[in-house]
C-alpha cells in the first residue's frame, strides 16, 4: 500500500465531497491543530444571478444529488416570501411529506450505506471491505434494511414529484400538483414496513454503542452551541418554526429567534486555507460561537418529537447525558430517532382528510423583493436568501449550509480525534478511519456546503512545526 | 367543372409519391407520415429555410436542399434519411447548444421542446464542439413574458408569427450571423414595446423556452401550437 510518503487507501472513502485535513504537530511530536480542508468551489451564488427567480427551486436543487428537496424546500419558500404569499394549507403539508421522505431517506444514506460499516466491521477494519458489501457479507439483513429505507424515502419523492433526484415538484407559491389517491395509499401501505426498520435498526444500534465508549468518549465530545428550528411548541420540525439555540448544559440561550434575521445572529468567516465558510453565533463572537447543527443539535433544542414513538426514544436520548448531548458520535443514534419521527410524521400527514385537496398553489406575482427560506434539511439548518429586481430576476443570493455551520465543530473533532490516536509521526490505517468516522458523524455534505462540484477524496498531512510534511495518507 | 390543380409525382425514400406543384418536399413527406426534422418551419407560418435540419438529398444533385422551401418537381427522387444528412443534421443541433447556454435541467420547457426532443431522436449523447458560453440577457420587462436570449435559437418563428398572423410585427432581427439577436420594436425592452398586442402567439410558437409565461417553473411551460393552421385558415376565408 505504500508509495514513497503516502498511502493510498482504495476504494474511495464514505464522505460526500472533496476534502483534506492537516495536523499539525508541536515541538513534542503532539498534534497542536487540525484543519478540515474543503477543496472545492462552484459558486452557484454568482451563477444564478440574472435568472427569473421562478426557477429558483430547481435551480438550487442541483446543488445536491442527495438532498436536493431540502434545497428545493428552501428555496421555493424563499420564493413564498417574494411573492408574499400565505400557501394553501394542502401544499404545506405535501411539501412537508416530501420534506420527510428527503430525511429518511437521506438519513438512511448516512447510516446505513456510509457509517454502519465503521459501526459493524470496527474502525479497525480493512478499508477494502469497510464498505456497504462489506456490512452486507456480514450482515445482509441490515444492509438490506438500509437500502430498503432508503428505497422507501425515494420512491415517496418519486410518487409526489415524478422523480426520485431533482424533482421539479416543489415551485413558488406551493406545488405543482395534487397529492392522487393511489399515491398517497401506495405510500401508506409501505409505512409499516419502513418502521419496523427503524425501531430494528435502532435496537442494533443501541446494543452497539457499549463498544464504541472510547469513541464516543473523543469523537468531537466538547460543549458547543447547538441550533436549530422548532415548532410553536418547541416540539421537532424539519420545514417551519422558529430558531432555537441551547448551550453545552442543555439551557436555552436564545430562543423564538426569526430564520428570516439569520443575519443577525449567524456571522460567517471565510478562512484562507478552506472554502467552506465557518459559521458562528455572532453574539459569541469567532470561534467562542462555535455552535452545531443537524440531528444531534435538534434532538438537543427540542423538547419533544410529538409523535409517541419517537417521544420515548428522545426520552432516552435526553438521558445520555444530563446536559445537552455532546458527543458528535450520537449524532447517528440522532438520526435514528429522527427516522422514527419522519415515518409516523408521515402516517399522520397522510391520513389528514385535507391532503388530497386540489387546491395546491397560490399564484401571485413578485411583492417582494427580498426573501428568506429556512428549513431543516437532514444535515441542519438550511438558508436561502435571495434579492430580486423589480422584473423578478435575481441580483444576490445567500446560502447558509448546514455543513458550513458544522465547520467549526468539525475541525475542532478531527483535532479531539487526532490529539487522541495519532502518536509519533506516523500515520496509520485505524487513525484514518477514525478520523474519517468523526466527519461521518456530521454527515458532511462538502458538495452541498461549498456548493461545489467534487468528487470523493480525502487527504491527511501531518505536519512538522516548521511546516514540513513528515507523512501523508490519501484515499482517492 | 373545376380544373385540376398540376399534380406532380415524386419518389422519397423510394415511395412513388405526388403533391400539388406548389407543395414542398417537406409538405408531401409531412402528408405521407415521412418525419423530416425542422425547427424553423412551422405550420401556418411562411417558411424561411433557417434552421438547415431539413436538408434532404435529392438524386443527380450534390447540393443538399432544404425540403421545406423546395418544392416538388416532377421525377424528382428525395433521401429524407441517410448517414451523410445524420452527420450533417447532429451537428447542426450540436452547433446550437453550444452557440448559448441551454441547460435543458433547469428550463421552463424542459421536456416539451422542440429542440430537446429533436436531439433526443436524433441520437444526441455528447456535443463534440466547445460550448461558447455567451452572457446574454434576460428580459423580464414584459408584464406577462419573458424572453431569455440564452435559449434563442434565432428560428424566427416568433417574428414570423407576429408579423403574419398577428400583424403587430413588434419582434425581428437586430445585428448579424453570431451577433444577430430578436429584438423587440428598435431594441427596447418588451415592457416598453408600444407594438406588443401582449396577445402571446409568439410565447407558444417558440420551439424552445426562450419565450414562456412569467411565473412558469422549470418544466412547467406548455406550449399550444395547434390554434396556427386555424388562424391562417380562418383570416384566409375572411379574405
Amino acid at each position: 500500500m505504500k508509495q514513497g510518503s503516502s498511502i493510498v487507501i482504495d476504494p474511495v472513502t464514505r464522505i460526500e465531497g472533496h476534502s483534506k485535513i492537516t495536523l499539525h504537530l508541536n515541538e513534542d511530536g503532539r498534534v497542536e491543530e487540525a484543519r478540515f480542508h474543503v477543496t472545492q468551489f462552484r459558486g452557484f451564488e454568482k451563477l444564478c444571478e440574472g435568472r427569473p427567480f421562478y426557477e429558483m427551486p430547481s435551480l438550487m436543487a442541483r446543488i445536491c444529488g442527495i438532498c436536493p428537496v431540502s434545497h428545493l424546500i428552501a428555496s421555493a419558500k424563499a420564493c413564498d416570501s417574494l411573492l408574499a404569499v400565505k400557501i394553501p394549507p394542502t401544499a404545506d403539508k405535501l411539501r412537508r411529506i416530501f420534506g420527510l421522505a428527503q430525511v429518511t431517506q437521506s438519513h438512511a444514506l448516512s447510516l446505513f450505506h456510509l457509517s454502519s460499516p465503521d459501526l459493524l466491521l470496527g474502525m479497525d477494519a480493512d478499508p477494502a471491505t469497510s464498505n456497504i458489501f462489506g456490512v452486507a457479507q456480514k450482515n445482509p439483513e441490515l444492509a438490506l434494511d438500509g437500502i430498503r429505507l432508503r428505497q422507501f424515502g425515494q420512491r415517496i419523492i418519486e410518487r409526489l414529484g415524478g422523480k426520485r433526484i431533482h424533482p421539479a415538484w416543489i415551485v413558488p407559491g406551493g406545488v405543482s400538483e395534487p397529492l392522487t389517491e393511489a399515491n398517497r395509499d401506495a405510500i401508506l401501505s409501505a409505512l409499516p414496513d419502513a418502521l419496523a426498520i427503524a425501531e430494528r435498526t435502532l435496537e442494533w444500534f443501541k446494543s452497539t454503542m457499549e463498544r464504541f465508549r472510547e469513541e464516543i468518549s473523543v469523537f468531537g465530545n466538547f460543549p458547543t452551541l447547538f441550533m436549530g428550528i422548532v415548532k410553536k411548541d418547541n416540539g421537532l420540525t424539519f420545514y417551519d418554526g422558529k430558531i432555537r439555540i441551547v448551550d453545552a448544559s442543555g439551557h436555552v440561550v436564545a430562543d423564538d429567534l426569526d430564520p428570516t434575521k439569520y443575519s443577525d445572529y449567524i456571522g460567517e468567516k471565510v478562512e484562507p486555507w478552506s472554502y467552506l465558510k465557518s459559521s458562528y453565533y455572532k453574539p459569541n463572537g469567532f470561534p467562542d460561537g462555535i455552535y452545531r447543527v443537524g440531528p444531534l443539535a435538534r434532538l438537543n433544542v427540542a423538547d419533544r418529537c410529538g409523535t409517541p414513538r419517537a417521544d420515548q426514544e428522545l426520552a432516552e436520548f435526553h438521558e445520555l447525558q444530563r446536559t445537552a448531548v455532546l458527543s458528535s458520535f450520537h449524532y447517528h443514534h440522532a438520526r435514528l430517532i429522527e427516522i422514527l419521527y419522519c415515518i409516523e410524521r408521515l402516517e399522520q400527514l397522510l391520513n389528514d382528510p385535507e391532503i388530497l385537496s386540489k387546491h395546491v398553489r397560490a399564484v401571485a406575482r413578485p411583492n417582494e423583493l427580498e426573501g428568506v427560506g429556512a428549513a431543516e434539511a437532514p444535515r441542519g439548518t438550511l438558508f436561502h436568501h435571495y434579492k430580486i429586481d423589480e422584473q423578478g430576476l435575481i441580483r444576490w443570493v445567500n446560502l447558509i449550509i448546514a455543513t458550513g455551520q458544522n465547520n467549526l465543530a468539525m475541525n475542532r473533532s478531527v483535532l479531539q480525534v487526532a490529539k487522541h490516536y495519532v502518536h509519533g509521526n506516523r500515520l496509520t490505517p485505524g487513525m484514518l478511519n477514525r478520523v474519517e468516522a468523526v466527519i461521518r458523524c456530521y454527515d458532511p455534505c462538502l458538495s452541498c456546503s461549498t456548493h461545489a462540484l467534487g468528487q470523493m477524496q480525502l487527504q491527511i498531512q501531518l505536519l512538522s512545526p516548521t511546516g514540513e510534511v513528515l507523512d501523508e495518507v490519501s484515499r482517492s | 367543372m373545376r380544373q385540376a390543380a398540376p399534380v406532380k409525382t415524386l419518389k422519397i425514400d423510394g415511395r412513388d409519391l405526388s403533391g400539388r406543384q406548389e407543395e414542398t418536399i417537406l409538405d408531401v413527406a409531412r402528408q405521407n407520415g415521412i418525419f423530416i426534422p425542422r425547427l424553423c418551419e412551422m405550420d401556418g407560418l411562411s417558411d424561411v429555410g433557417a434552421c438547415r435540419l431539413c436538408l434532404v438529398e435529392i438524386k443527380g444533385q450534390n447540393k443538399l436542399l432544404p425540403a421545406c422551401v423546395t418544392v416538388v418537381e416532377e421525377g424528382m427522387e428525395v433521401t429524407t434519411d441517410s448517414e451523410r444528412l445524420q452527420g450533417y443534421r447532429r451537428m447542426i443541433l450540436e452547433l446550437l447548444f453550444t452557440e448559448r447556454n441551454h441547460v435543458c435541467s433547469v428550463c421552463v420547457s424542459n421536456g416539451h421542446c422542440e429542440m430537446q426532443m429533436l436531439a433526443q431522436r436524433l441520437g444526441i449523447t455528447h456535443v463534440h464542439f466547445p460550448y461558447r458560453y455567451p452572457k446574454e440577457e434576460v428580459d423580464a420587462s414584459h408584464d406577462r413574458f419573458v424572453i431569455d436570449h440564452n435559449r434563442c435559437i434565432l428560428c424566427t418563428r416568433c417574428v414570423r408569427v407576429c408579423d403574419e398572423i398577428e400583424g403587430a410585427h413588434t419582434w425581428d432581427i437586430m445585428g448579424r450571423g453570431i451577433d444577430a439577436k430578436v429584438i423587440t420594436d428598435l431594441n427596447e425592452p418588451w415592457g416598453s414595446s408600444e407594438t406588443c398586442t401582449s396577445c402571446g402567439k409568439c410565447i407558444h410558437v417558440c420551439p424552445t423556452g426562450a419565450l414562456f409565461e412569467k411565473g412558469r417553473s422549470v418544466a412547467e411551460m406548455l406550449k399550444r401550437r395547434q390554434f396556427l393552421p386555424y388562424l391562417t385558415m380562418m383570416r384566409e376565408e375572411n379574405e
